[in-house]
């Protein structure tokens, strides 16, 4: 088979997916609000936790903690939470490779490189504040393009091509940002280095309000063609039999997943693993059909995202944690549970 | 007006001429059995009458449309395809992947509707596969598999069927129901086109027979005739022996 794992697949019913998506809603919710409950106080006695009651959302402690400085922060990470796993969920069926996410795409890296670049040449205050922002969506979409021409092979997009030109970029990407922080200052190099970790630091209300639109508009869009990548799943030859464009469908979900990243990366930098591990433990838990995986892993995202910020912000705070450290250190030993136990799965079946 | 219509089709891969002038005409309820050597272009025909892969030169249409150049929703309305190869990435459960064969004709989100799930249980039906409903379908052997993506091609409810060695992988008595099957299908009006190695069969329910050797139509006609031929003998390079049992059954043999 392909290397994906995944739960048992039932056929997809409006019971089904209404039931599904409604408790991830009600989930995120729950975890959305509690973010904005808990954080850390300082007094005399130095740093504690503190999780506020329902009477913070009232007075003073709303205006001046929840509105100000938490609320901001839970919002975008819920939107990167999200379009970092939705684009990563339409990646993988796109490309129907495990490993599709992206960083294996190059999109990350193009887009860092780029941010590198803004803050070499001094251009972080630039539009408002959101100079490195800006470069990196930039970035995003240049490398798409690059990408893009790399891979195409006539009007089709192989995966195989996809990936090479990807990787190949990433790569380049990669050594051409570590060249420009060898030639940094100190101070530089510092920002450059605190920038690629990814978070969520000082988020603004204004820079959210800048990213939801695309990112919900980006989001809409993608799930409406999870049908089309289901039939994709059995090769484009088949799914061109069955009814699917396959050659639109190629572009339009790779744009709108690119896009996603893009402005994802903006806002937070390259956050990594949401978009890979997401996908994978919601396909072990509600099967691999992506009219409800793809909506799931959004709301699957903004969870998994919310609760690493809520950590990086309030484990060592007053000095908060790149997210991006947590969501990798969290994220991996619980996708390594999943992998465990689909493993013994398939040892039953001997495969 | 015949449902697959081909004019001088030449099709070409990587530079290379792999059918050259092919013209041939299938009507309504037909069933014709291709054979010929691996390498012959047999694949190669089958994808450019599904308009997988563009004719060089010649036309091509199915149902009178342009299968390369058409709305593929409208062209898998009235064709299906089952390749020789089928890798399904995610492991969806039997019944989702026969519901799979719906897609040209729903809409939005895609959830099946009575009409959808009473055409892909008689598709399992005529397969055999209604019992592995539920089973996901990398837990089935290569045979069950098989199976499954005929019932998927079935599901489509299309009037011509274009299938690439259906009975590769599959026991003597499943190999012979999915003939039985076509028969019927074919008997009630559907056009299948079906590529096979299984001589035995392609003899005992092909209603024509085209020999594909060198990427061209080297013979046509009654599949005992066509068997028969010097040219298939040449094609093979073995001698094909067509005989016929004290049933009444006939028979081909390579001797």
């Amino acid at each position: 088979m392909s290397g994906f794992i995944s739960g048992r697949s039932k056929r997809l019913t409006a019971e089904r997916f209404v039931f599904a998506l409604v408790m991830c809603a009600v989930i995120t919710v729950l975890v959305a609000i509690a973010a904005l409950m808990v954080g850390v106080g300082m007094d005399r006695g130095g740093r504690h936790l503190e999780l506020l009651g329902m009477d913070a959302l009232t007075g003073g402690t709303f205006e001046s903690k929840i509105l100000a400085v938490r609320m901001p922060r839970v919002l975008a990470a819920l939107l990167v939470g999200g379009a970092l796993a939705g684009a990563g969920c339409a990646l993988q069926a796109l490309l129907r490779n495990p490993l599709a996410e992206p960083f294996t795409l190059g999109i990350s890296s193009g887009s860092s490189l780029a941010a590198v670049i803004a803050i070499r040449v001094g251009v972080e205050s630039s539009f408002g504040g959101i100079g490195v922002g800006a470069a990196a969506l930039l970035g995003a979409m240049t490398s798409l393009l690059i990408i893009w021409r790399l891979a195409q092979v006539g009007r089709q997009l192989p995966p195989a091509t996809l990936i090479l030109a990807g990787v190949t970029l990433s790569m380049f990407c990669s050594a051409a940002s570590v060249l420009i922080q060898y030639t940094s200052d100190f101070t530089e190099v510092s920002r450059m280095l605190r920038w690629m970790l990814g978070g969520l630091d000082s988020m603004q209300l204004s820079t959210v309000k800048y990213a939801a639109a695309p990112i919900l508009i980006g989001l809409f869009l993608l799930a409406l063609y999870g049908r089309s990548l289901n039939a994709l799943a059995a090769g484009p030859d088949v799914a061109a039999s069955l009814g699917v464009r396959v050659g639109r469908t190629t572009t339009v979900v790779f744009f709108l997943a690119s896009l996603l990243v893009g402005a994802a990366i903006a806002v937070a930098g390259p956050i990594g693993f949401v978009g890979l591990i997401v996908p994978h433990a919601l396909r072990a838990i509600l099967g691999p059909d992506h009219r409800l995986l793809i909506p799931a892993s959004v709301f699957g995202g903004a969870v998994l995202l919310t609760i690493c910020d809520t950590l990086a912000r309030t484990v060592t705070a007053p000095a908060p944690l790149p997210t991006g450290a947590v969501t990798a250190l969290l994220g991996g030993p619980f996708f390594v549970l999943i992998l465990v136990g689909q493993k013994k799965r398939a040892a039953m079946w001997g495969r | 007006m015949a449902r697959l219509a081909l004019q001088d089709v030449t099709v070409g891969l990587g530079g290379k001429d792999v059918v050259s002038n092919v013209s041939v005409e299938v009507g309504e309820g037909e069933l014709v059995v291709i054979v010929g050597p691996n390498g012959a272009g047999k694949t190669t025909l089958l994808r450019a009458i599904a308009g997988l892969v563009p004719a060089r030169t010649g036309s091509i249409r199915v149902m009178g449309h342009d299968p390369s150049n058409a709305k593929r929703r409208l062209i898998a309305r009235d064709l299906a395809y089952l390749p020789q190869q089928y890798d399904l990435a995610f492991p969806f459960a039997v019944e989702e992947v026969v519901l799979l064969g719906r897609y040209a004709r729903q809409r939005g989100l895609g959830l099946a509707s009575e009409e959808d799930l009473a055409a892909a249980r008689a598709a399992m039906n005529a397969t055999d596969v209604e019992a592995l409903a539920t089973r996901r379908f990398d837990e089935l052997s290569g045979g069950e598999a098989r199976r499954v993506i005929i019932a998927q091609a079935l599901c489509q409810g299309a009037k011509c069927l274009l299938l690439d060695e259906p009975t590769s992988g599959l026991d003597p008595a499943h190999a012979r129901a999915v003939f039985e099957m076509l028969r019927t299908q074919c008997d009630s009006g559907t056009t299948a086109v079906v590529v096979t190695h299984d001589l035995d069969l392609a003899l005992r329910f092909g209603g024509t027979m085209w020999l594909i050797a060198d990427g061209r139509l080297a013979a046509r006609g009654a599949p005992s005739d066509v068997l028969a031929a010097a040219a298939t003998q040449k094609a093979f390079g073995v001698t094909i022996h067509v005989g016929e049992l004290p049933s009444g059954a006939r028979f081909a043999v390579p001797t």
